[in-house]
């Protein structure tokens, strides 16, 4: 899931006053943001509740279902149409492609609530870990499920480096080095070890990227790939 | 020929010094640190934004390393360039007849003085001595060959003889090899029953270590290079012995010249980073029985 963590009040409080905004309409989402408790049903409330005591007024709110699928946010809004019709701007309590999509659709000035982090893996509830970079040519087969370009602070492919002191690293202080835990792994599992990976590919990971599954469908359909 | 492969293959002990270059225009102190470690060394390294630290390049200081005179080891980071910059600067390195080149991965930015620049890391250590040696048989990261022919770089890389565990260690140390590293220059060593079983194991590889030796002049520094210098440790014995000592730089002076002449029977070479005690560098090395590079 993506992980958002709340933005600077003094920052959004500047970003509202930029505009002039005095009523104010605050949006959250169903799915991340609810469960990194950042933009769920009552953080929505709460943030209403910091405007009001801002002198700002709150207009309402809502907590779309997946606010970064656009349809579904627009539908969302429209509901509130009355609401967002006397709004001034909106928050948006939840990640930068949430955001987007409701600033596509609200036809407003649009504001984030909170910064988007990183691609997280829950441990445990309410606790989260930074995993996956979406670098979009995966090594986790050659690295025993451990992704160093990740948990390494450098994303090196080939470590340990000069940072790595007693298994720990140093560059993160109180962590074990990635690339001894990887090589524990691939041992344990009788696995050698990948000899040297070459260098990271990141043509994979040019930006902007889409993807079309509606063509993929279509093109499978004809039969290839 | 490179003067440093020259007596690494021959079997010679051989000094490196350490130059770090300004961190602004004026060479005039460089200049002076170099006329006082160059004549007792067969080549100096030359450090590439050491610590994560601003310094002016690595490849301008080498230049003036080579106008005094002095056979310069060019040291390149991956954390600030990018495959292209790295490339292009060792077409520039080998144009202008600078034949050593130390290949390291580079302190994370968060340890130096730019704590908010962003690591490049696009290469690591491993990966760039491979593109090194690529051009070594004449031709760029991408397979095109390199217009005035195969360069002849004589490559380098670091070791850390201390780092636990020494299995992971080794591993990444042969790959450098297998990648094309023909000689290794070591962090600080106080162990020397760890720097036997580094040179054994590598010597089998058939790499050339040199080891290095700090001078701890006073009890400042060895908080520094505890704090900041990674995969550094000073053991409390060594440390109690400085800090304690009436005069802390005449210690430092004493451990640095029993280092040195241990090192002699145990590796090819020593590599002496005297933090700031440059002027006494020849008085170590004499003392400990080193001859005058070459």
């Amino acid at each position: 899931m993506i992980v958002t963590k709340p933005r600077s009040l003094e920052r959004i409080l500047e970003d509202l006053q930029s505009v002039g905004a005095r009523r104010v309409f605050v949006v959250g989402c169903g799915e991340c943001a609810t469960a990194a408790r950042t933009g769920g049903e009552e953080e929505v409330a709460a943030f209403s509740r910091w405007l009001a005591e801002h002198g700002f007024e709150p207009t309402g709110g809502v907590v779309p279902e997946v606010t970064c699928h656009r349809p579904g946010a627009a539908s969302a809004l429209r509901k509130h149409r009355e609401a967002l019709d006397d709004s001034d701007a909106v928050v948006v309590l939840a990640c930068g492609a949430g955001t987007q999509a409701v600033a596509d659709a609200a036809g407003l000035p649009v504001f984030p609530g909170l910064e988007s982090s990183f691609l997280g893996m829950a441990v445990r509830n309410g606790e989260f870990e930074e995993r996956c970079q979406m670098c979009g040519e995966c090594v986790l087969d050659a690295t025993a499920g451990i992704c160093p370009v990740t948990a390494c602070p450098k994303g090196l492919l080939n470590g340990p480096c000069g940072a790595m002191w007693e298994g720990v690293c140093e560059a993160l202080g109180d962590q074990e080095c990635v690339h001894v835990r990887i090589r524990e792994r691939l041992a344990a599992q009788g696995r050698g070890a990948a000899g040297v990976l070459p260098p990271k590919d990141w043509s994979k990971k040019r930006k902007p990227d889409a993807v079309s599954v509606r063509e993929r469908v279509r093109r499978g359909q004809e039969g290839s790939r | 020929m490179s003067r440093l492969r020259d007596a690494l293959e021959r079997g010679e002990f051989v000094v490196t010094g350490e130059i770090a270059p300004p961190r602004g225009s004026d060479l005039a102190a460089m200049r002076e640190t170099m006329r006082i470690v160059g004549p007792r060394c067969h080549a100096l390294n030359v450090t590439d934004n050491q610590g994560a630290s601003l310094h002016m390049s690595s490849f301008a200081a080498c230049l003036v390393a080579k106008e005094l005179g002095y056979e310069p080891i060019f040291q390149q980071t991956c954390r600030d360039r990018n495959r292209l910059a790295l490339q292009s600067d060792l077409m520039a390195a080998w144009a202008f007849g600078i034949e050593n080149v130390l290949v390291v991965t580079g302190d994370d930015p968060r340890s130096g003085d730019h704590p908010q620049a962003r690591g490049v890391f696009d290469l690591d250590s491993t990966q760039l001595l491979q593109v090194a040696a690529g051009m070594n048989e004449g031709h760029d990261m991408q397979g095109r060959p390199l217009s005035g022919g195969p360069t002849g770089f004589y490559l380098g890389a670091a070791v850390f003889p201390e780092a636990e565990p020494w299995g992971a260690q080794l591993a990444r140390a042969v790959g450098k090899i297998e990648a094309g590293a023909r000689f290794f220059q070591t962090q600080a060593v106080f162990d020397l029953d760890k720097l036997v079983r580094a040179v054994d194991a590598l010597h089998q590889h058939g790499a050339k270590v040199v080891a290095g030796v700090l001078v701890l002049r006073s009890p400042r520094v060895i908080d520094f290079v505890n704090k900041h210098l990674a995969g550094l440790a000073v053991p409390d014995d060594v440390a109690k012995r400085i800090r304690e000592a009436p005069d802390p730089a005449e210690a430092a002076i004493d451990l640095a010249v029993e280092q040195v002449a241990a090192i002699r029977d145990i590796a090819d070479g020593v590599h002496v980073m005297p933090l700031g005690l440059d002027a006494r560098v020849p008085e170590i090395l004499a003392r400990a029985g080193v001859a005058a590079g070459a």
